[in-house]
């Protein structure tokens, strides 16, 4: 794999679960679902604007938005996330994306690994299974990301 | 020492009412120092693997399906040393009552249970309506893990003959009853997953012939506990057709949510033979020349 291509900020988290036991990276997963943050009001009340990621074990909403930079072109891509408080390894991996993805640009983000997930060692403690919503999740946001930055005719 | 049944009417109506525990009850066993002593364990068993740490019953310790329970090579479930080790490790011995629970209606705690019995654990029950009902009724919670002192478990080998059937012990079961606990969708060969859990797929869709199709959740009431002998039995006598003394397999995708089912024919409607088929759809639905019935019908045996 390319580590080249992963963001600093989403490099430090990897390298913070590498650098742990299995039950301790259980618990800073644990940490990341309790650190995802709310979504903003203007969204609470449109879940219409977000969409759901099905390959996720428990429910899972998200959606990106890009922000204008000074001269009005496109600049940071904000993502948001919605998942129940009873479903914690999947708001675990959403806090993890979150905290590592959000504010990037496009390009950054679309350069980030599909596998990247993998990178994290958690594959034998949360196994194979519920590792498929984490990458379904960054699946998602890419192809988002991607679809926002196509030029519009 | 096993711990004393719990008596009330809905419980008494079924074939083994010492089979199940309700949350009144154990709230007043916790309350009576029952687990502090050694004498019951509690054991949440959910999907979601970082569940129990977000908060369990006081005491509780945490068994996960998947990691604990199943061989991490072998699609199989661990060995007896493996379990004496697991049981011991959570302070279970041989004759510690322990009570399960777990999210969505149990249906983990009762795949758990069914693994527990397959060990032979004579004392295992489930705490009717799990999870969210304790939390439902603002019982305890707590996030503090204990560390129960070990438990004396023998190495009991797994005796699976009597409680899973393999693949072969289906094929030669045809012309008695199957259930099939999947959703309609999956029943109909419509989808080869759950909604919504499209990563166990199957290379064909549809049911074992002549399964009756029951989902698994129709034994539950709106609150996760089963529902009573009289309901249970207008579903799996009235609909499914099941005649009293039949030897019955139960399956759906990886054998949990049929655990569920194999619990409310075995215990609560005293069916003797229940197996659970726990290669269920993951297994038929790919396995070479297997016969498959598709739509709403249950088909026919094959030939």
């Amino acid at each position: 794999m390319n580590t080249q291509a992963i963001p600093a900020a989403l490099a430090e988290i990897i390298d913070d679960f590498q650098a742990l036991t299995e039950p301790e990276r259980l618990q800073l997963l644990l940490e990341f679902s309790q650190g995802l943050p709310e979504l903003p009001d203007r969204l609470k009340d449109h879940p219409e604007l977000l969409e759901e990621v099905v390959e996720c074990q428990s429910p899972l909403f998200l959606t990106i938005e890009t922000e204008k930079d000074d001269a009005g072109a496109p600049g940071a891509i904000r993502i948001y996330f919605k998942a129940p408080p009873e479903a914690p390894t999947t708001r675990g991996f959403a806090g993890v994306l979150h905290e590592g993805l959000d504010g990037l640009s496009a390009a950054e983000i679309l350069a980030v690994p599909d596998d990247m997930p993998e990178l994290l060692g958690l594959t034998r403690a949360i196994t194979p299974l519920r590792m498929r919503g984490m990458t379904a999740m960054l699946g998602r946001i890419k192809r988002k990301v991607a679809a926002s930055i196509r030029p519009e005719f | 020492m096993s711990y004393p049944v719990e008596q009330n009417e809905k419980f008494a109506e079924y074939a083994n009412p010492e089979r199940l525990v309700s949350t009144e009850w154990l709230a007043a066993a916790l309350e009576s120092g029952a687990v502090a002593d050694g004498n019951l364990v509690v054991v949440e068993s959910d999907e979601d693997v970082l569940l129990y740490e977000t908060g369990h019953i006081p005491g509780a310790v945490k068994i996960d399906w998947h990691t604990d329970l199943n061989d991490e090579v072998t699609r199989d479930y661990i060995n007896g040393e493996a379990f004496a080790a697991l049981a011991a490790s959570k302070g279970i011995s041989r004759d510690t009552t322990v009570v399960i629970y777990g999210d969505k209606s149990n249906w983990w705690a009762a795949y758990a249970l069914w693994v527990f019995t397959l060990f032979g654990h004579e004392d295992v029950r489930l705490l009717d309506g799990g999870r969210d009902k304790w939390i439902a009724e603002g019982h305890k919670l707590t996030t503090e893990v204990p560390q129960p002192a070990a438990g004396e478990y023998p190495v009991v080998e797994r005796n699976d003959a009597p409680i899973r059937a393999f693949k072969e012990d289906v094929l030669a079961h045809f012309g008695k009853p199957l259930i099939d606990v999947r959703s309609p969708e999956e029943y109909t060969g419509q989808r080869t997953h759950m909604p919504a859990y499209p990563e166990e797929g199957a290379l064909r869709g549809g049911h074992i012939p002549t399964a009756a199709s029951i989902p698994w959740a129709r034994a539950a009431a709106g609150d996760g506990t089963y529902r009573n002998r009289g309901e249970l039995e207008a579903l799996y006598l009235g609909e499914a057709g099941l005649k009293e003394g039949d030897d019955v397999v139960a399956y759906c995708r990886i054998g949990e949510r049929s655990s569920h089912t194999w619990f409310a024919l075995k215990y609560l409607l005293g069916f003797e033979t229940v197996r659970n088929y726990d290669g269920s759809w993951t297994e038929w639905g790919n396995a070479v020349r297997v016969p498959i019935a598709k739509g709403t019908e249950r088909g026919t045996v094959p030939a």
